[in-house]
């Protein structure tokens, strides 16, 4: 099986000695919507400026789509599209002018570079700012702008770096449905975010990365399987009674005595706690989780 | 890539440099034009008409090949220097680095873009020239040789330049205090025949002596070393510093980590 990413026993280590990364394993399926996790200086980074050329790695292997970057990274780098962190474009030239010459690098006829630039500028609401030098725009529309440039070739794979950081919810939201989208299209999206509760709304896969190796990959499914506890909280429509009890749940009730935050184990049932809640006639309003699950298990997976 | 996407990228590449340069022409064609009129004015006009004869040719003529080499020279070098060290600058490098453009490529591209503005410049200066002074052009085809291989052996050397350069203060250095006095010192504005024994063969050192004197020489008919090693050394230059330079692109010294 061809997979869009392959890595084995990937390591760097740099100049000054840090070892970025210490014999990374992973594999991307082709058509997948896979996300990358880890804290700050874990080596998210470092793996992606890898696989695009921008880190030299120290050893190891890396194949996208097939392709030894060993062997031919050229051809590799014709699969990939990349939305990095940081604005990376010329911030004097126009919009269109930004995208029409990323084509040229990847040697797309002016012709073609221009019908592309329109449909996904226009896609991705910039085509009025066409003429607009990019310094110009807003910090959204600059990520957008990044979105294009990295789709004009037309890539198998859409890598994206912390993509909706310091962007807006209405636009995240367009931009996910975007990128959405394009994986129902058949392009493998890979992404590194700090959002979890999108990575858990979005990606199928999901692999956590921690100093420099991975300490998780598994889907997303199976992820949250492994959670052993979740709080919930559970707003009420009159006050908890003083002697309500749940033996066997830790349970916190709020001043108010208006809501409740229950601990729930795995094999405990919520259904019980319903009941209990129903015999001192107090009846669910909403209920909702904490914190966002995958966020626990990711911060299980990274402390220490 | 194919051949044909090679050249699509290349000339992407070019394209780009001509469009940068032509955009802030006001810091990039119109300085040299300002300056080489005064060199002209007050070099030539004033202080030359009691200078007397150079070379058999009245002192204006004989500095004009200089002075447009100097521009030429400079300007090919800054051009690539502040070019590429600004993409390094603000990261857009990395769109080039994340294509399959090949490193041989972004570094030809670049240096016919510096090559470029050196001889957009040349050009300019030849016909400021032209309102103080006459010009034999005695060999046409030599002086284009030697103003575009001396244009593209600067280019180069801007592109090292800029690999090493971390600020714009390392961009400028090279320029302020190694390319401008071995510039002047050069044989711009005199024969190396003026000097004592010992400051002729000293100035047999500097490299931009050859190219002014072969420059020189396709204009005026005059020369004061012989051509053909100013062709050699050039040519030398130039391969030394593409090896260089590439070696450097392929390892990613300065541009990746």
């Amino acid at each position: 099986m061809t997979y869009a990413l392959e890595i084995s026993d990937l390591k760097k280590q740099y100049d000054n000695g840090f070892e970025a990364l210490k014999g990374v394993n992973l594999k991307v399926e082709k058509g997948d919507f896979f996300a990358l996790l880890g804290p700050n200086g874990a080596g998210k980074s470092t793996t992606i400026g890898i696989l695009c050329s921008l880190v030299n790695k120290t050893s190891g292997k890396v194949s996208i789509c097939g392709e030894d970057i060993d062997l031919n990274f050229a051809r590799a780098k014709q699969y990939l599209g990349v939305v990095p962190q940081e604005f990376n474009f010329n911030v004097f030239e126009t919009v269109f002018n930004v995208v029409v010459t990323q084509a040229g690098f990847y040697g797309i006829p002016t012709v073609i570079a221009e019908e592309r630039a329109e449909k996904y500028l226009k896609q991705l609401a910039l085509w009025d700012k066409k003429d607009v030098q990019s310094r110009m725009l807003s910090g959204g529309m600059k990520r957008r702008l990044m979105i294009a440039r990295a789709l004009i070739h037309e890539p198998d794979i859409l890598i994206l770096d912390e993509p909706t950081a310091g962007v807006d919810i209405e636009l995240r939201r367009s931009m996910w449905e975007f990128i959405t989208k394009l994986n129902d299209a058949g392009t493998t999206i890979i992404l590194t975010t700090h959002y979890l509760e999108e990575a858990e709304q979005l990606c199928r896969n999901i692999a956590i990365i921690n100093s420099g190796e991975i300490v998780e990959n598994t889907s997303v499914k199976a992820l949250l399987k492994t959670l052993s506890q979740e709080t919930f909280i559970f707003d009420l429509d009159s006050g908890l009674p003083a002697e309500f009890s749940l033996p066997d749940y830790h349970v916190m009730v709020s001043p108010d005595r208006m809501s409740l935050e229950v601990e729930v184990s795995k094999g405990q049932s919520l259904n019980h706690v319903f009941l209990e809640l129903d015999k001192v006639d107090c009846h669910v309003v909403s209920m909702r989780n904490k914190s966002n699950r995958l966020e626990e298990l990711f911060v299980k997976l990274t402390k220490g | 890539m194919k051949n044909s996407e090679i050249w699509i990228a290349f000339y992407t590449i070019i394209r780009r440099e001509i469009r940068r340069f032509m955009r802030i022409w006001p810091q990039t064609l119109l300085p040299p034009a300002i300056t080489m009129t005064l060199y002209f004015a007050i070099f030539g006009n004033l202080i030359g008409t009691r200078i007397g004869e150079m070379g058999g040719f009245s002192y204006m003529q004989y500095i004009v090949p200089g002075l447009i080499m100097m521009s030429v020279i400079t300007n090919s070098y800054s051009n690539v220097a502040s070019s590429f060290f600004s993409v390094k600058f603000q990261h857009s490098i990395q769109e080039l680095l994340v294509s399959p453009t090949p490193n041989s490529v972004i570094l030809l591209g670049y240096v016919l873009g510096g090559v470029a503005r050196g001889l957009a410049v040349g050009f300019i200066v030849t016909i400021l020239s032209l309102f103080f002074s006459d010009l034999p052009l005695q060999n046409l085809f030599l002086t284009i040789v030697v103003v575009t291989l001396t244009s593209i052996m600067f280019s180069l050397g801007g592109f090292v330049n800029a690999l090493y350069a971390r600020s714009f203060d390392d961009v400028s250095i090279i320029p302020t205090f190694v390319l401008t006095p071995l510039t002047y010192l050069g044989g711009v504005f005199y024969s190396i025949d003026l000097l004592p024994q010992f400051w002729q063969n000293v100035s047999l050192l500097n490299p931009i002596l050859y190219m002014v004197n072969a420059f020189r020489f396709g204009i005026l008919g005059v020369s004061d070393i012989n051509v053909y090693w100013a062709l050699i050394i050039v040519c030398l230059f130039i391969v030394v510093l593409y090896c260089f330079g590439l070696n450097r692109l392929n390892q990613g010294r300065g541009i990746r980590d």
